[in-house]
């Protein structure tokens, strides 16, 4: 059910390009959609965890994957609709663009750390590599996370008002993890 | 009292004396009435009757360019007073107040005066101008704008020996632009040109799209379209027109000076701090295109830079 969920931005997608209603620039819009839906759906993802625990609720841990996934596939999406409609699938001019303009440096980084995340999500790859190693190494979505904010922070003109309402959310998530760590030291120091 | 008629009429069916009389006055009041119901049509409704204008010269500065679609030209538009989200403008500008309307000319000007949108259109023979228009962001687009040269206002008011540049203001109400403030950019929007460059006859002062008038989301009634310039120094709406000897503030540039500069010349070469301005995405088109310095207007206004260096003086 999470799967036809994560495919109806998709479908959505699909339905406006069949009715041509891309807007008057449909490449701005492809990559603006994809782009929302991507760093949505990584906030979904970092939501997971202190909704379990919140919610008394550890059973939403089986929804964690299939969300990071569809996060990853909407960022393939929207790096698609940039190399492909922007760049013409020129590799080269892309990497410069990676190495000259900080938004997409930002941007490409967030993409690549999420690729050894999506490629080793799952139940094999945490037996492969250990539960604590696996941890250690999905902890990369929190950079992600933050690097995905910077490129939409960085790209938008003057009305950064989306940018910073995903920031505060991110901030929030990680600001979660930072509190549920230090409370059972703090309690144990106290005693 | 039932009375039998061989049409089945009853006494009832009789209209009374009274309303038949009435019914005259009634009808002498319809035109009048028409006139007043046409007033509490719904501004938008009203806006939408936009005025027609016939006998348009074609402007021998028109490019050759097709033209952007009227549907694309009216539904992506930039015009942070009512929204930052391009495609709603059109919706969030629609009950947009532009009648009456009054552009002031002041300033080292000899003959500083007010001009209503009568006079306006009515200062020098209408004509339809194909020019290019491109974004900073990256996208552009060919409108067939209406209007005439901006020297034509200028000339009017008669500039003084002291004025060397020209000052633009746009009409600002926080009743009708209640979103302003979530923009990031102060209001009212102000731009401004060297007095050699608004006196060229490229720059122009447009009251019209597609041979009617503006429609709201266009920058309504009147505006300043400068074509070799990024699109942001094309004010819309513009209430005052001030001759001035200093280098006036102009909104993009109190917004962020760094990216913003007061000439932004169209110029492939000289990027934005955070993007490439080499291309552009035409609207209409699916590949970029390769953006032109001075967006292909070289020809004609690259003499007004000459011994500038167009990188510090972006």
């Amino acid at each position: 059910m999470v799967f036809a969920l994560g495919l109806t931005p998709l479908a959505w997608m699909g339905w406006r390009a069949w009715n041509q209603d891309l807007t008057a620039n449909p490449v701005e819009f492809l990559q603006h959609f994809t782009g929302d839906w991507t760093i949505r759906l990584i906030v979904a993802t970092l939501a997971v965890t202190p909704l379990r625990k919140l919610l008394h609720l550890p059973d939403l841990i089986r929804f964690r994957r299939m969300i990071g996934l569809f996060a990853f596939f909407y960022g393939c999406l929207h790096f698609l609709t940039y190399l492909w409609l922007d760049k013409d699938f020129e590799v080269q001019e892309m990497l410069k663009d990676v190495g000259k303009r900080p938004f997409i440096t930002a941007g490409f980084g967030a993409l690549l750390l999420m690729a050894p995340l999506a490629v080793t999500s799952t139940a094999g790859w945490i037996r492969r590599l250990g539960g604590k190693r696996w941890q250690l190494l999905h902890r990369l979505v929190y950079v992600s996370a933050a690097a995905g904010v910077a490129h939409y922070y960085w790209l938008v003109k003057s009305d950064i008002r989306l940018p910073l309402l995903y920031g505060s959310l991110v901030a929030l998530l990680l600001g979660y993890r930072l509190a549920a760590r230090g409370l059972p030291r703090l309690r144990r120091a106290g005693r | 009292m039932l009375v039998r008629t061989s049409s089945g009429l009853r006494h009832s069916d009789i209209t009374p004396r009274r309303v038949y009389l009435e019914r005259r006055k009634f009808l002498a009041s319809l035109p009048a009435a028409f006139l007043a119901g046409r007033e509490l049509l719904s501004p938008a409704a009203r806006a939408r009757a936009a005025t027609k204008f016939d006998h348009l010269a074609k402007s021998p500065l028109s490019v050759a360019d097709p033209p952007t679609s009227l549907k694309d030209i009216t539904h992506y538009n930039n015009f942070y007073e009512f929204t930052t989200t391009k495609e709603a403008v059109a919706d969030q500008a629609a009950r947009f107040r532009t009648s009456p309307w009054t552009v002031s000319v002041e300033g080292l000007v000899k003959q500083p005066r007010k001009f209503s949108m009568d006079e306006i259109v009515k200062l020098a023979p209408l004509e339809e101008r194909i020019s290019r228009h491109r974004c900073v962001e990256g996208w552009s687009m060919v409108a067939p704008w209406v209007g005439y040269s901006l020297s034509v206002l200028l000339n009017q008011a008669q500039p003084t020996e002291k004025a060397r540049y020209v000052a633009f203001e746009s009409y600002f109400d926080k009743s009708q632009m209640p979103h302003a403030g979530d923009s990031g950019i102060p209001f009212p929007y102000v731009e401004g040109l060297r007095l050699d460059e608004a006196m060229h006859p490229l720059a122009m002062l447009c009251v019209g799209l597609y041979g009617e008038s503006l429609p709201p989301q266009d920058g309504a009634p009147v505006r300043v379209v400068v074509p070799w310039k990024y699109g942001f120094k094309g004010i819309k709406s513009i209430v005052k027109v001030r001759l001035v000897d200093k280098q006036p503030p102009t909104t993009w540039n109190l917004a962020n000076a760094r990216e913003y500069g007061f000439y932004s010349n169209v110029n492939p070469a000289v990027d934005h701090p955070r993007w490439s301005q080499a291309t552009e995405h035409r609207l209409g088109e699916f590949r970029r295109r390769p953006t032109l310095p001075f967006n292909g207007y070289g020809q004609q206004v690259a003499s007004l830079y000459q011994g500038m260096d167009l990188r510090q003086n972006y």
